[in-house]
């Protein structure tokens, strides 16, 4: 399978094998094609989960990752490519809708924009909320710092 | 099995809510946005449904979660592997035990270490009465959301035996942390086997009880038929997993297809349905608390003495590297993402809930319905929302 994508992406894609596990390591540019026809072609009909990783230190900060799964093969596979921090990526929506609230999810703990997602906001968290908290460099303090500033009008709550 | 999602039409599921803009068919209609909780007693804790109705029948729902979220994933973070364990019953309070099954094993891979025996079976037999506990409750709550009191005071009564049973092993009754990365903390204590035995004896005839409750009652009947249909190709593509799967007719378990702990020594059938309706999901429910009990009548006789400890060091420091281990939670696929950076705390932990995923489902399955049925709905998905939150 990963030959014939191979001959065909280049090497924008690589595969990969840890502890059993496969996974594509894939160029970003490759993403809602690549996805589609992991779908399509491929049989991946069950889009188990859609998360991310931050790595500050890295040029490219993110990996985003799909775990897929294929009921007919009976196999699971993780794709995963990286982007920049303020990078956007193409939504997987509409190849599963399942991806939806787990976009939601990356977007409300990392801050990563899916392109063409139907209703891009926060999930988990409150709509006013300031920081994705999943960051590496989120200060888990401002928040409460800032409230009791506002609200009780002292310096620290700690 | 064909792929059922490769039509290109897929579901208008969980598109936004738009509240300002009316049905085009409905412009003549009475159209009402009402909100449904977060206090409310059918919402199995606090979950807010948005619902815009036409009359009594469902246009459109907008779940708002979020309400119990604390921040399990960034705990982790900050937590060493052994010390996170724990945390991880408190998001499926009902079945805790399947959380740490789960978040166990997926460390134990990373590490390349296995269980012994003698711990795979112990582990085993909790998680299935875990699973029995986690159905009961639901049982009880949903039949309860119906209008049917009898049955949450008779699920109740006989999960109190399971809770028995875990008190006496680890000292807890519902956040149990049962297990440890590497095997099981305790080892059984005397009079274990016969316990668990006696319970076997116990509930066989509850169950028949429940079903002479509810099964043929012609109220549940009605409330239950045909209401929150949703079809296999929907359900899949929507990621849907666990018991509301397989009413839908898809004959998939990962204790069958991807066997874990020692899953795949015993005898059990995946019970289906064919309508992929909430009296379906009731009967598939019913039959799996039935295959549980068979497996854990298998793992009780056959618990093979020796360690219940592998050989795990003292620190535990994964290799570099990701793992990703999911099990058969009671409510559908519980998945653990780990990236170790080879210190003592995970780089990242990703927890793929199933009842997050799950609940994502009933604005399909309400759609047209009324909102009675809504109640129907929620309480056949079966969430937890402390898992949905996390």
């Amino acid at each position: 399978m990963v030959e014939k994508y191979k001959s065909q992406y280049g090497s924008g894609i690589d595969a990969l094998t840890y502890l059993g596990q496969n996974y594509l390591s894939v160029d970003r540019s490759l993403i809602p094609d690549l996805l589609r026809l992991l779908r399509d072609e491929e049989q991946f009909d069950y889009c188990v989960d859609v998360t991310a990783v931050h790595y500050p230190k890295r040029e490219k900060q993110f990996d985003v990752l799909w775990i897929l799964y294929s009921f007919a093969r009976n196999e699971r596979i993780r794709v995963k490519t990286q982007i920049a921090d303020g990078a956007s990526i193409s939504s997987a929506v509409s190849i599963w809708p399942t991806a939806n609230w787990l976009e939601r999810e990356v977007y409300d703990m990392f801050g990563i924009k899916f392109d063409g997602h139907p209703d891009l906001k926060r999930i988990l968290l409150p709509d006013g909320w300031k920081g994705h908290p999943l960051r590496k460099d989120y200060d888990i303090l401002l928040q409460d710092k800032e409230w009791v500033q506002i609200n009780l009008g002292i310096e620290s709550g700690q | 099995m064909s792929s059922p999602v490769n039509d290109k039409t897929l579901p208008n599921a969980v598109s936004n809510l738009d509240l300002e803009a009316p049905d085009k068919p409905y412009l003549d209609s009475n159209e009402l946005i009402i909100n449904m909780g977060p206090q409310h007693p059918a919402t199995h804790g606090v979950l807010r449904v948005i619902l815009k109705l036409d009359g009594e029948k469902v246009l459109g729902t907008e779940c708002v979660i979020g309400y119990l979220h604390r921040g399990v994933e960034k705990i982790a973070e900050n937590r060493t592997y052994t010390m996170f364990n724990p945390y991880v019953d408190r998001m499926d309070y009902c079945a805790a035990v399947s959380n740490g099954l789960g978040y166990c094993e997926a460390v134990e891979k990373l590490m390349n270490v296995e269980a012994p025996a003698r711990a795979q079976y112990i582990r085993v037999i909790l998680t299935e009465l875990n699973r029995i506990a986690s159905h009961q409750l639901w049982l009880g709550t949903h039949a309860l959301d119906i209008g049917a009191m009898t049955p949450l005071f008779y699920t109740f009564r006989d999960r109190e035996e399971i809770l028995k049973i875990f008190e006496k092993y680890c000292g807890a009754r519902l956040t149990t942390h049962a297990f440890r990365i590497g095997g099981c903390q305790y080892e059984t204590y005397a009079g274990f086997e016969k316990d668990v035995t006696n319970f076997l004896t116990f509930f066989a005839p509850k169950i028949d009880e429940y079903e002479t409750l509810l099964t043929t009652n012609r109220i549940w009947l009605e409330r239950t038929k045909n209401v929150g249909v949703i079809s296999a190709k929907d359900a899949i593509a929507l990621g849907v997993t666990g018991p509301v799967l397989r009413a839908s007719g898809v004959k998939w378990d990962i204790r069958k297809a991807l066997p874990y702990a020692n899953y795949s020594k015993f005898d059990f059938e995946i019970p289906i349905g064919t309508n992929g309706d909430t009296y379906d999901r009731y009967l598939v429910r019913m039959m799996e608390m039935r295959q549980s009990m068979r497996i854990i009548e298998q793992a009780v006789g056959g618990i093979p003495e020796g360690p219940i400890m592998g050989k795990v060091p003292k620190v535990i420091k994964p290799p570099v590297g990701e793992i990703y281990h999911s099990i058969e939670a009671p409510k559908g696929e519980l998945g653990y993402f780990i990236v170790s950076d080879g210190s003592t705390q995970p780089y990242r932990v990703r927890v793929r809930p199933p009842s997050f995923v799950n609940l994502q489902a009933l604005d399909i399955m309400v759609r047209g319905a009324l909102v009675a049925d809504v109640v129907a709905v929620i309480g056949t998905i079966d969430i937890v929302l402390g898992e949905v939150d996390r």
